[in-house]
């Protein structure tokens, strides 16, 4: 089967650009990015589906001239997948400008507590949690 | 014995609501599962007495070999009567230990019930994976017992420390119990002790499951467990010690016993581990002022002492070994016990603070005072009559030349010999220890006044103790239902019995030397103790562990410290590098490059590839929000192009549909972000994130191109068209395909839509998921006029226009909603309706409606959104997912598959011929979905974020639950 470059060109460059919007840490651009690698990879399928032909309905086109109709489903889905996920994001953009005033993706403030573990050469209190019985029993609801 | 199992099964399942109706008596029904599995036992000895076997097997994963193998013979009948029958005297004792408002007895009547059924479970086993089944069960639920009270960090900590300890025994017993059944051929544990497979890798499966034996039945140097559990409460105790949890190691080493004795580690691991430990118990027991700690520190040492004799491997062995642990079993059970009544009537288990106790509770104290006996060997209780057999085998070992059969030197036995003689003389000082602390009157201690004993409670124990002074008369009984075992193993020295009078042997001597020493002992009792206090303990396996643990917390502080970055982009990095490293890296090393490309099907695609390429460049580059948008919006409708030039109308029709609404909700969003993207300062790491971009699209333009070319056989969808019009009963393959052939993919489509929906409102409306209607009727500026003037304004194009303020509306974009909304919506109709044949369906549709929703919201406010569609988002997804899995069940009704459509032709007046297929209702519930996910998103960021920023305008907090206005949908 041959590849249609165009295609192929048009879908990789996509990606690209999504993929560079996607490790940024506004989460508008991120999602901008994960919009641009939908619509990439969306392109792709039409790549692997074969040869550009006609609308795959019987009555319309012959069905040695259709373009292969499973590909189409399958984007078909995606697409409105992709619109979920965007709608989702962008509420999550909504929630982080209102608690935080903007909607950067900010680190995980836990990780950076075990990565300063990590540098102090410390353990977390996670076994020495249950070590000791300070206070008796009786004073626990 | 899988009814049995099942009745332990049903009745631990039941167990909080019995408890919940009965209050603590319902310990008696549950006693029933382990009485009637008691019974059916005894009804099986005379047939287990005669050498025979009772065998089921019930397959259970035919394809793995699996089966539910049970088989019972000696060793297991011993073990099960002691699991079945202690297990419901305990649970019987239950009714009087516990208070009627004590907490959490629903959640302990659970856990014991299918603690005692995992035990029995354990010793009727005879698959060895089935047997690490149910050793991994009592791990689990021993584990929840001794951590009965959560609140307590002593408590927690002990049942981790079990948890934690049996585990890893556990662990290493499965990989031994491998190693066996795949060099033996086959897990069922009968045919590997009728035939034992040899070898080393015999040798090393048979050593680790030794460890799991020795870890299970706390041996050093795991020993340390034990007495940290006695933090459960005494019941629990009383049958993890005597009958449950730690026997399951003295189990399994009596049933490798026959088989594996004469395997290279087998001797020195179970004589040397079982000696040392037995010693040190002892010692350790002797220092306890708390009668439980004392008697857990005991069973420490009797574990050693039995582990020794049962894993000795000669034939009085054998019998002695089980006798002893049917001895130990009755008397450790019993002491429990005594000690649980103590501590209820007196509150206290110091044998300190107790003082004649033999006085004022005669009958309690006289059944300690048995089982006490028994403890120490003291005839003509059962526990004298199994350890002067002991003795007799070992003194066998020692006398013969070739140890009895089991080519022990005479030094090693005598060595032994004398360790577990002077563990025995250290057992009798703990004993007496034990008796005197516990019901002696002490000078300088005023008498103990408990509380008065109820005839049931005390009933238990004595039961116990009855029993122990029965088989200590009852040797030649016991001797002939113990046999079958015993003769698994070589005929030894002498043909051993269980007696009480075997005559002047050296046996009687030495248990004359240990009575008499470990009394010598418990006189000199003040010096012991200055001694012990002297000594330091060499090596503490306790600390050793909180060592290891602490190593172990220090070592995932720093994998997690290095791994998790805590950083999204530096995730997403990576994930991203080893895309193209990995299967990126294959397409270099091995793809197939003979791949055969075109340029373009027609020149067009190129011009459009072109400008997709161009705005999304540009995209990247833009500083401004809203340009970034609809640069994007220039890549999907181009991408809607590339589709329909490549014959795809259903594609490019959702496509320019879904652009359409994304921007327009990206716009609702922006008006509330700041104008322009956070700037960045560290444009380093820019280059970076270039290069794994390109990185990732080249790669992604390889595989595509590695895809295209190994497509060499004929696709699927060869058949697709003949099979969408006979079966689907469509002439649109793409929509059959989706509502027919591949309908399961969209359900699922369909539900991840409704859950995204509902994500949506909820992180808008932080408290509720719903949004409440409110018409314009309820609007500010209606509502206020229509109270001045009477008027309520129904002769306007959209009557929520009223409701904005007058710089805010545009009379014509009104007048243009008001004429093409319905039209829109009947479009949308048609298009759900002529999918089956023609471009469209049931999403083209859905989304089509969404957007004249959209446009009414624009038009004129959230109060108009809730006039054109006064209903709950939540209520349209959830009819739409109803719908559609509704339709996909009744196909069930008819005989057919799941989702299966069937074509119905008929004649109706007026319209003629109608073509109805079942699908279309399929294809209405992915429409509603799809309105629904619609009528939220608008709901949530267009009416819920201008509520909340009119909100913030009157000063009023920003994350205030939402009121609900009007009447809610």
């Amino acid at each position: 089967m041959t590849a249609n470059l165009t295609l192929v060109l048009t879908a990789s460059a996509l990606v690209a650009a999504g993929v560079y919007l996607l490790l940024e840490r506004s989460l508008t651009r991120v999602l901008i990015g994960i919009i641009l690698i939908s619509n990439g990879v969306n392109v792709a399928f039409l790549v692997t589906g074969g040869r550009a032909g006609g609308a795959p309905i019987v009555g319309v086109t012959e069905p040695a001239r259709m373009s292969d109709p499973l590909p189409q489903a399958m984007v078909l889905t995606a697409i409105v997948i992709t619109l979920g996920l965007t709608a989702f994001l962008l509420a999550m953009a909504y929630r982080s400008w209102q608690l935080t005033g903007h909607d950067d993706v900010q680190d995980d403030v836990e990780d950076a507590a075990i990565r300063r573990l990590a540098e102090s050469d410390a353990g977390s209190s996670s076994y020495d949690d249950t070590d000791d019985d300070a206070s008796p029993p009786e004073a626990r609801p | 014995m899988t009814l049995l199992l099942l009745l332990h099964l049903g009745l631990a399942a039941l167990g909080p609501v019995v408890m919940r109706v009965m209050g603590r008596y319902a310990f008696l029904v549950l006693a029933l599962a382990p009485a009637a599995s008691f019974c059916w036992l005894v009804a099986q000895s005379s047939q287990v007495a005669q050498g025979g076997s009772v065998v089921e097997v019930v397959s259970w994963v035919p394809s793995l070999d699996l089966e539910l193998a049970f088989r019972l013979t000696t060793l297991q009948w011993v073990f099960a009567l002691l699991v079945t029958g202690i297990g419901a005297i305990v649970l019987v004792y239950c009714t009087w230990y516990f208070d009627a408002d004590d907490e959490g007895l629903g959640r302990f009547a659970l856990n014991f019930t299918g603690f005692a059924g995992a035990m029995l479970g354990l010793v009727v086993a005879d698959d060895l994976l089935l047997l690490y089944v149910f050793w991994e069960l009592t791990t689990v639920f021993s584990y929840l017992l001794i951590g009965h009270r959560p609140e307590r960090r002593a408590d927690r900590r002990a049942a981790l420390q079990a948890l934690i300890v049996t585990t890893a025994g556990g662990l290493a017993m499965l990989v031994g119990l491998i190693l066996i059944g795949n060099e033996a051929g086959t897990y069922r544990i009968s045919e590997i002790l009728a035939a034992p497979p040899t070898g080393a890798a015999v040798t090393a499966g048979v050593t680790l499951a030794l460890v799991g034996a020795v870890s299970k039945s706390a041996l050093v140097p795991f020993h340390f467990w034990l007495p940290g559990a006695m933090v459960a409460p005494t019941p629990v105790s009383a049958y993890l010690h005597a009958a449950a949890m730690v026997k399951a190691g003295v189990y399994l080493v009596a049933l490798f016993a026959p088989a594996f004795a004469d395997i290279g580690p087998w001797r020195p691991m179970v004589l040397g581990l079982g000696a040392a430990t037995m010693a040190l118990g002892a010692w350790h027991a002797l220092r306890q002022s708390d009668l439980k700690l004392l008697l857990a520190h005991g069973t420490v040492s009797q574990l050693g002492f039995l582990v020794a004799i049962v894993g000795l491997g000669t034939r009085s062995a054998a019998l002695a070994g089980v006798a002893m642990v049917v001895a130990h079993a009755l008397f450790k059970a019993s002491l429990f016990l005594v000690v649980g009544i103590i501590d209820r009537v007196t509150g206290t288990r110091d044998l300190r603070e107790l003082s004649g106790l033999a006085r004022s509770m005669p009958l309690v104290a006289a059944t300690g005072l048995v089982a006490a006996a028994s403890m120490a060997a003291i005839p003509p209780v059962a526990g004298f009559v199994a350890k002067e057999s002991v003795f007799i085998a070992f003194v066998d070992v020692g006398a013969t030349p070739d140890g009895d059969g089991t080519g022990i030197g005479p030094i090693v036995a005598g060595i032994v010999l004398a360790a577990l003689v002077a563990g025995s003389a250290l057992t009798v000082a703990y004993t007496a220890r034990f008796a005197w602390g516990a019901f002696a009157t002490k000078r300088g201690v005023s008498a103990t006044e408990p509380a008065p004993v109820a005839a049931g409670f005390v009933a238990a124990p004595a039961m116990l103790g009855l029993l122990s002074i029965a088989l200590g008369f009852a040797g030649a009984a016991e001797t002939a239902l113990i046999e079958p075992y015993a003769v698994a193993f070589p005929p030894g020295a002498h043909v051993p019995d269980l007696a009480l009078w075997h005559g002047l042997e050296p046996a009687l001597a030495l248990s004359v030397v240990a009575v008499l020493g470990g009394l010598a002992l418990f006189v000199l009792r003040d010096r012991v103790e200055r001694l012990q206090a002297r000594t330091v303990p060499m090596v503490d396996a306790g600390r050793a562990y909180d060592t290891l643990m602490r190593g172990l917390d220090r070592l995932a502080v720093e994998v997690t410290g290095t791994t998790q970055r805590g950083s999204l982009p530096i995730y997403l990095a990576v994930i991203l590098v080893v895309v193209v490293v990995l299967p990126g890296g294959a397409l270099v090393l091995g793809g197939a490059w003979g791949v055969d490309v075109r340029a373009w099907d027609v020149p067009a695609q190129a011009l459009i590839g072109g400008l997709i390429v161009a705005a999304a460049v540009l995209a990247t580059r833009a500083r401004r929000r809203l340009k970034a948008v609809v640069l994007l919006g220039v890549t999907g409708y181009g991408t809607a192009l590339l589709f329909l030039l490549h014959g795809a109308p259903d594609l490019a029709l959702t496509q320019v549909l879904v652009e359409t609404v994304t921007i327009v909700v990206f716009v609702l969003v922006m008006r509330r972000l700041p104008v322009y993207f956070s700037d960045r300062p560290l444009t380093s790491s820019r280059w970076g994130r270039l290069g794994i971009g390109l990185l990732a699209g080249t790669a992604v333009a390889g595989f595509v191109l590695s895809a295209t070319s190994a497509r060499i056989a004929e696709p699927v969808s060869e058949d697709f068209p003949a099979e969408a019009v006979s079966f689907g009963g469509g002439k649109n393959i793409v929509n059959v395909t989706l509502v027919d052939i591949r309908a399961w993919d969209t359900l699922g489509e369909i539900s991840v839509l409704a859950v995204a929906a509902t994500g949506v409102a909820s992180m808008v409306f932080v408290h509720t998921r719903r949004a409440g209607i409110a018409r314009p009727a309820e609007g500010p500026t209606i509502a206020a006029r229509r109270r001045a003037t009477g008027d309520d304004y129904r002769n306007t194009w959209l009557r929520g226009g009223r409701t904005l303020t007058p710089e805010r509306r545009s009379i014509i974009f009104e007048v243009v909603t008001r004429l093409s909304f319905h039209t829109m919506i009947v479009f949308s109709l048609f298009l759900l309706f002529a999918g089956h044949n023609n471009p469209g369906g049931g999403f083209a549709g859905g989304l089509v409606a969404g957007l004249a929703l959209m446009v009414r919201y624009l038009a004129a406010g959230r109060y108009e959104l809730d006039e054109a569609a006064p209903v709950d988002a939540g209520l349209v997804l959830g009819l739409g997912l109803v719908v559609a899995t509704g339709t996909g069940l009744m196909a069930l009704l008819f005989g057919g598959e799941v989702l299966q459509s069937a074509v119905i032709d008929l004649t109706v007046p007026l319209l003629g011929e109608v073509h109805l297929v079942t699908s279309i209702f399929f294809d209405i519930g992915v429409y509603l979905v799809v309105v629904g996910l619609m009528l939220d998103v608008l709901r949530s960021l267009g009416s819920g974020v201008d509520r909340l920023a009119d909100d913030d305008e009157e000063g009023e907090p920003a994350e205030r639950e939402p009121e609900v206005v009007g009447g809610v949908g």
